[in-house]
């Protein structure tokens, strides 16, 4: 594998420098110039879509609002300390619970999902990894609408029950908290299998076996050598559900008749309806700061270091 | 080992990325139009392009194409689905576009910040077709920066095989009788607005102890309400979730057609209205042909052709000659004189904006 990388990138470079350009460039640099050149084309795409917009949200969350909405150049920090209103910071809360019981029940269901995967015989294995990814070939707000579609009073799930006769009057499904729960797990959960499999896909099998030969019932086997050798697709996939979740408005919105605001509920209408960008920026900037403390300290517990997780 | 657990986490997360942006994806495409030989030769001289930015869901293609090809022109269309996206677009500066269509609130921002062309009406002669009640508003006197486009209310939508009380008033939504049963335009200004109604004040209140009135007054509404939807709220009265609901007049009436029993209501205090208006942004290239283009969406049966398809009122008195008289004669449809007179347009609040956020956020983060 490390080998046919490596012929790779030798074949790539030899067929780099082919151009009169890249050749002198490479020959005349040093190791260092040339994988800084490799490397230019991503810094270029970051600096540009990543680093750009987020200095913009930075300045603007530092920006005075006009009375219409336009940014007024005095510096201030009235926009984040607003943000520590008990207002938002029970709003922020709010969204912090649903994500926790977002990440927590993906977890459940994907973890044995994900061992299950990797149980099957190999040539079942693509397929079923396949059905996995199949529902991103659709758009997500499209899935988002056909829950309304099975949840709501006259939808397939009270159709049916009515039909067997289990239930007189429809169950009040949709626009409840259990609605936007069930949109958020389906969502996310494919986030929390993938990273899951990989990790349990790699499981030493002869630990298991060796654990179960010294006597350990396979309750223990599993919470003393399964789980700690495939927490890094744990924390991977917690942290993959957790953060989209923590900012997710489209399925508040949709399945729980946006009767209760989140934080990305909260920006959205900054930039949307308020027009205080300003406010909005500053939200933002909290949100992403919250995160990545957040990230930082459970990644260490863990015992990752930073750069694994920053790829 | 490490290498694998970076790589995963790398993989993970470009595949985050890319559901992210699938999920965000919602925006239109810009249409072109490849333009066909103008057909006629006393057409006015006009530019070969026009970049046209107008709500989504508004007006039909085959308009655009009877333009492109009546004029010679392509018309390059975008859309959007909020007075705020478009305005932001519009204060970047340099967006490019010749014809957008603000609504009155955004009129009055657009005009202050001096983000638009005045138009030459006397390029626009179809202007006469539009009639008296929504030339002149408060929010564009003489008609300097907008031609009307298309006006529309929010009111009350009852499903009368459910209710069976008479409804006449906005207070009738806070009937205990109603909980859980009410669906309600996700709509800060016009839910705020009926609010403050019943309260016996104004849609554009200011006044910070009244706002609070109302602010405690709509806490008590948000029990009943079973969904906060602007999109479709007609969906939720045709599917049962809802028995009556703070809705645009339009989707009421859409209802109807689908379920006789749902009613379209005026409200005894007074309805929410709305108009939206084709405008110029400052500095537009093609500001002849945006003006050819306006006169054409106002001949009467072009303008019909439009509420054909979006069945929004036409402030067009010619346009509506040719509707069917059973839409025009229809009160749930036209609203009576009476009911007009009473109805209130928003304004845009400044400021104050920043206040009714505020109660919206308290109701919704109760």
């Amino acid at each position: 594998m490390t080998a046919g990388v490596g012929s790779g990138l030798t074949r790539a470079r030899a067929s780099l420098r082919r151009l009169p350009f890249l050749s002198r460039l490479m020959t005349r640099g040093s190791e260092n110039g040339r994988a800084y050149l490799l490397l230019a084309p991503t810094v270029f795409w970051l600096g540009l879509f990543l680093l750009v917009p987020l200095v913009l949200v930075a300045i603007t969350s530092l920006t005075v609002r006009g009375a219409y909405g336009e940014t007024v150049y005095r510096w201030t920090l009235a926009n984040y300390a607003r943000f520590f209103e008990p207002l938002y910071v029970q709003i922020l809360w709010r969204s912090l619970v649903v994500a926790f019981w977002t990440t927590a029940i993906c977890l459940a269901v994907g973890y044995p999902f994900a061992y299950f995967l990797a149980q099957v015989p190999r040539r079942h294995r693509g397929t079923l990894l396949m059905l996995v990814i199949v529902p991103f070939w659709t758009n997500f707000l499209i899935r988002t609408y056909a829950w309304v579609v099975i949840l709501r009073t006259t939808g397939v799930i009270n159709t049916v029950l009515q039909a067997l006769g289990l239930i007189s009057e429809p169950l009040s499904l949709l626009y409840t908290p259990g609605a936007v729960l069930v949109g958020m797990v389906y969502g996310f959960l494919p986030f929390m299998v993938l990273p899951l499999y990989t990790s349990i896909e790699k499981l030493d099998h002869s630990l298991l076996e060796a654990s179960s030969d010294l006597g350990a019932p396979p309750w223990r086997t599993f919470l003393r050598v399964t789980l700690p050798m495939t927490m890094p697709g744990v924390v991977a996939g917690t942290i993959l559900v957790f953060i989209p979740a923590l900012g997710m408005f489209v399925v508040p919105d949709l399945l729980g008749g946006a009767r209760t605001m989140l934080i990305g509920n909260l920006i959205q209408n900054q930039f949307l309806t308020a027009r205080n960008w300003q406010f909005g920026s500053a939200a933002s900037i909290i949100l992403m700061a919250l995160v990545t403390v957040g990230l930082m300290a459970y990644a260490r517990s863990f015992g990752f270091e930073g750069e694994e997780l920053v790829g | 080992m490490t290498q694998n657990k970076a790589g995963l986490t790398l993989a993970a997360v470009f595949l985050a990325i890319s559901v992210v942006l699938t999920g965000c994806g919602g925006g239109g495409k810009p249409a072109a139009q490849v333009p066909a030989p103008a057909s006629t030769g006393d057409q006015p001289k006009l530019d070969g392009e026009l970049n046209v930015f107008n709500w989504s869901e508004y007006l039909p293609q085959e308009v655009i194409d009877e333009f492109s090809r009546e004029y010679g022109v392509k018309v390059n269309y975008d859309t959007y689905s909020s007075n705020e996206e478009m305005l932001a677009k519009i204060q970047s500066g340099a967006s490019g576009y010749d014809l957008v269509v603000p609504s009155d609130f955004m009129m009055q921002v657009m005009v202050k910040k001096d983000l638009l062309e005045p138009i030459d009406l006397s390029a626009v002669p179809n202007f006469k077709n539009i009639g008296d009640q929504y030339k002149n508003q408060a929010y564009d006197p003489g008609n300097k920066y907008s031609v009307p486009y298309m006006w529309g209310d929010a009111v009350i939508a009852v499903n009368t095989d459910k209710v069976k009380r008479p409804i006449t008033s906005w207070k009738d939504l806070w009937d205990p009788a109603f909980k859980g049963k009410v669906v309600s335009l996700n709509d800060m200004r016009f839910v705020i607005g009926a609010t403050l109604k019943t309260l016996g004040y104004g849609m554009n209140e200011t006044d910070p102890a009244k706002l609070d009135q109302a602010k405690a007054k709509l806490k008590e509404l948000a029990p009943n309400v079973k969904v906060w939807d602007s999109d479709s709220p007609k969906t939720s009265l045709l599917n049962g979730e809802a028995w009556i609901g703070l809705v645009w007049g339009a989707e009421g009436v859409l209802a109807r057609r689908e379920n006789p029993a749902i009613q379209v209501v005026y409200p005894t205090e007074g309805i929410g209205l709305w108009q939206d208006n084709m405008a110029i942004p400052r500095g537009a290239k093609h500001k002849r042909t945006a003006e050819a283009f306006m006169n054409f969406v106002l001949r009467p049966e072009i303008h019909k052709k439009i509420a054909d398809a979006f069945p929004y009122n036409l402030p067009n008195v010619e346009a509506q000659k040719l509707l069917d008289p059973s839409v025009l004669g229809d009160p749930q449809v036209y609203p009576p004189q009476d009911v007009l007179a009473k109805g209130e347009w928003l304004r845009d609040l400044g400021d104050t904006t920043q206040l009714y956020d505020r109660i919206w956020t308290e109701v919704k983060g109760q």
